[in-house]
């Protein structure tokens, strides 16, 4: 997995509340079988006209901020489905930060095993640092995720939470599956445990 | 201490912990389909690694398989058969049980784990799907991951997680005619909102819970991923077992004896702990509609659209306008009488064969509206078998709607079922997001029976009228 450390870019403001995963990525294009090339179709039916031409009015097809690296968006950002095709066209596309003042939960795990850091902070500080990305290129935010800080443009410093564990696996781009085998004496000291009356799926 | 039920089957999964108050939770449970799972066994495969455990393993197809009589012998978009042969392909190098097209045990994976005996009470079942939830009526802990998860749990047979916070969900009273389990759990995400659960498990409990068939309780659980829960829970009792019993994965004989024993010490202490109680009346439960594009936009069927100028807030404002925009609807006009194009009795939601009896509950004898096309599609071949030998399918084609092959159909618009744009769909689906079920296509939810009524009429109807 990509390190997550410090990002200092710009942020594209996206004040609409329970942007679900059929608006980040419809549904039609999770037939594919790889994790990239998804950011062309990254809020779809927002971005694009029925004829695949670009809605000029939507945040990312304005040109200060199709290098957007954050997202500032509303609440309960990525509610609905499990897809991770979500935070891989997040990802595909360039962000790499997204701020919120709350995320789905499956959204929200699926994020930190791709390098995509979340934050939560209540609404009125969303609402100014959506005021600060209002003022697109010209006014960078930076993540500072040893620290915790999401830092203003005029330097004012903004505390987030995340947990240590998630922390720990971002900052040094960790594999979740390499550290949960450093268990696996306690995984198979489980299953010798598990009840005898418990059924087996085989033989089919 | 007094625990609830989900405190119970959680520390019973918990094989070891971190630091920091994050678990290794094991999986009893691991449902694949075709859509969230090629990444995830190419991730095994380029790491060298194996299924940690088959027998814990079960895959099916079902989001994008075609639901047309003819399907084994038609050419699918070649997008959705490359899907489905990369499943085949890695089943086959992992020996992972598979129910293929051609299976009668085939269907959508929410429907098939319960129907087989697959998902009991007490177990963690996770799935690349949202809807896992569903399995949560069994009494278990079921909830959707992503595909890195998918990979992790095929790898390691565990998940790295913390615990959730508990929520309870009491409804008491009876349940009035005309009402299902879909029309309590539209009610509740109506009144706690799609952010409402999150962080939650959400325990549903009380008389008006107690007295649904499984079909009901299984309804509520699937849908209460759109209350932002992470799970849902129904404890476990007589109905569940009785529902088990003899499915053919269930235990047998003195297992099956020794597994009651163990589920009856699940139900929550008296006195536990709940970080939230929502309460219910179930009497005050009128059949309910979805007149926006979130599931929590939800009203009585004698109700009207709200009017966005009531609403104080500027951004939530614009959206409920863009929502009437992107619906077609005025403010406050009434939703009864709202014309739809397209009917769709199915998903994991409401696929079953109750919810199957009671669309046809309503069909029977009467006539599709002019110009409405009416999909029905069974959750399961087996369920379609079923409602064949028990009369349905012929009320069904009688009454001049389609009957169909097993799969998610006209929920999610990933294969051929799909409304094209503008069209509206009376659905017993579960999200009325845009563009869910096709791009532009509007969709209202509501339950089996409504949307049976909704396809005799032509528009959104009572149903209590009809029967």
């Amino acid at each position: 997995m990509d390190k997550f450390t410090t990002l200092t870019a710009t942020a594209a403001p996206l004040n609409v509340d329970n942007i679900d995963t059929d608006k980040i990525i419809p549904a039609r294009f999770l037939k594919t079988i790889k994790r990239t090339g998804l950011g062309k179709s990254l809020f779809a039916d927002m971005r694009y006209n029925a004829d695949g031409s670009e809605k000029p009015d939507f945040v990312l097809n304005q040109e200060r901020y199709r290098r957007a690296e954050i997202l500032v968006a509303g609440d309960n950002f990525g509610c609905g489905s499990s897809r991770e095709h979500a935070p891989w066209a997040l990802k595909d596309f360039g962000i790499r930060c997204i701020i919120a003042p709350s995320f789905a939960d499956i959204f929200f795990n699926n994020s930190f095993k791709n390098g995509l850091l979340p934050i939560a902070l209540p609404e009125e500080i969303c609402a100014t640092l959506r005021e600060d990305a209002a003022m697109g290129g010209n006014a960078k935010l930076t993540i500072d995720l040893a620290r915790q800080m999401v830092i203003r443009p005029n330097g004012e410093e903004i505390p987030f939470e995340v947990d240590a564990f998630r922390k720990h696996c971002l900052l040094n781009g960790l594999d979740d599956i390499g550290l949960t085998l450093e268990h696996a004496a306690a995984i198979t000291a489980y299953e010798a445990k598990i009840p005898s009356w418990q059924p087996k799926i085989q033989g089919a | 201490m007094p625990r609830t039920l989900f405190d119970k089957i959680w520390d019973a999964h918990v094989v070891d912990k971190l630091g920091d108050g994050t678990c290794v939770l094991y999986i009893d449970r691991h449902l694949v389909h075709e859509v969230t799972s090629p990444q995830a066994f190419e991730g095994l495969r380029m790491a060298g690694r194996k299924v940690h455990r088959v027998e814990n393993t079960i895959a099916v197809v079902d989001h994008n398989v075609p639901t047309s009589p003819g399907r084994l012998t038609e050419v699918n978009e070649p997008e959705s058969a490359l899907q489905i042969a990369t499943l085949e392909k890695n089943v086959k190098e992992f020996g992972v049980t598979y129910f293929p097209m051609s299976d009668i045990r085939q269907g959508i994976v929410h429907v098939i784990g319960p129907e087989q005996g697959i998902s009991l009470p007490g177990m963690t079942i996770v799935c690349g799907d949202s809807h896992t939830s569903t399995h949560g009526a069994m009494g278990a802990l079921a909830f959707g991951i992503g595909t890195s998860e998918v990979e992790h749990v095929l790898a390691t047979q565990t998940l790295l997680q913390k615990p959730a916070k508990n929520m309870l969900i009491r409804v008491d009273g009876k349940l009035p005619e005309g009402c299902s389990g879909k029309d309590i759990m539209l009610a509740v995400i109506g009144k706690i909102g799609t952010g409402g659960g999150t962080g939650y498990v959400m325990e549903f409990a009380g008389e008006a819970i107690s007295a649904l068939d499984m079909a009901g309780r299984l309804s509520m659980c699937n849908m209460s991923i759109e209350g932002g829960a992470r799970a849902g829970l129904v404890a476990p009792d007589e109905t569940t077992f009785e529902y088990i019993k003899g499915r053919p994965f269930a235990p047998k004989g003195a297992d099956f004896d020794a597994a009651v024993a163990y589920w009856k010490t699940l139900p929550s202490d008296a006195g536990a702990h709940y970080d939230k109680i929502v309460e219910l009346r179930a009497e005050d439960i009128i059949p309910q509609v979805t007149w926006g594009t979130s599931p929590e936009t939800v009203i009585p069927v004698t109700g009207s659209v709200p009017n966005p100028a009531d609403e104080p807030d500027e951004a939530k404002r614009a959206q409920m306008e863009q929502m009437l925009r992107y619906m077609g609807l005025e403010a406050g006009q009434k939703i009864a009488g709202t014309k739809v194009d397209v009917v769709f009795i199915g998903s994991c939601t409401n696929s079953r064969i109750e919810d199957m009896r009671a669309a046809a509950a309503v069909a029977k004898g009467r006539h599709v509206a002019d110009g409405v096309r009416v999909l029905v599609v069974p959750g399961s071949g087996l369920v379609k078998s079923q409602a064949e030998a028990e009369g349905l399918a012929k009320i069904f084609t009688d009454a001049g709607f389609e009957w169909r092959e097993a799969g998610c159909s006209m929920c999610l618009g990933m294969n051929p079922d799909k409304l094209t744009p503008g069209q509206r769909c009376a659905s017993t689906s579960n999200r009325n997001f845009e563009g869910r079920q096709g791009p532009g296509g509007r969709t209202h939810l509501l339950s089996p029976a409504m949307a049976a009524a909704a396809a005799i009429t032509g528009k959104i109807t009572d149903v209590r009228e009809l029967v």
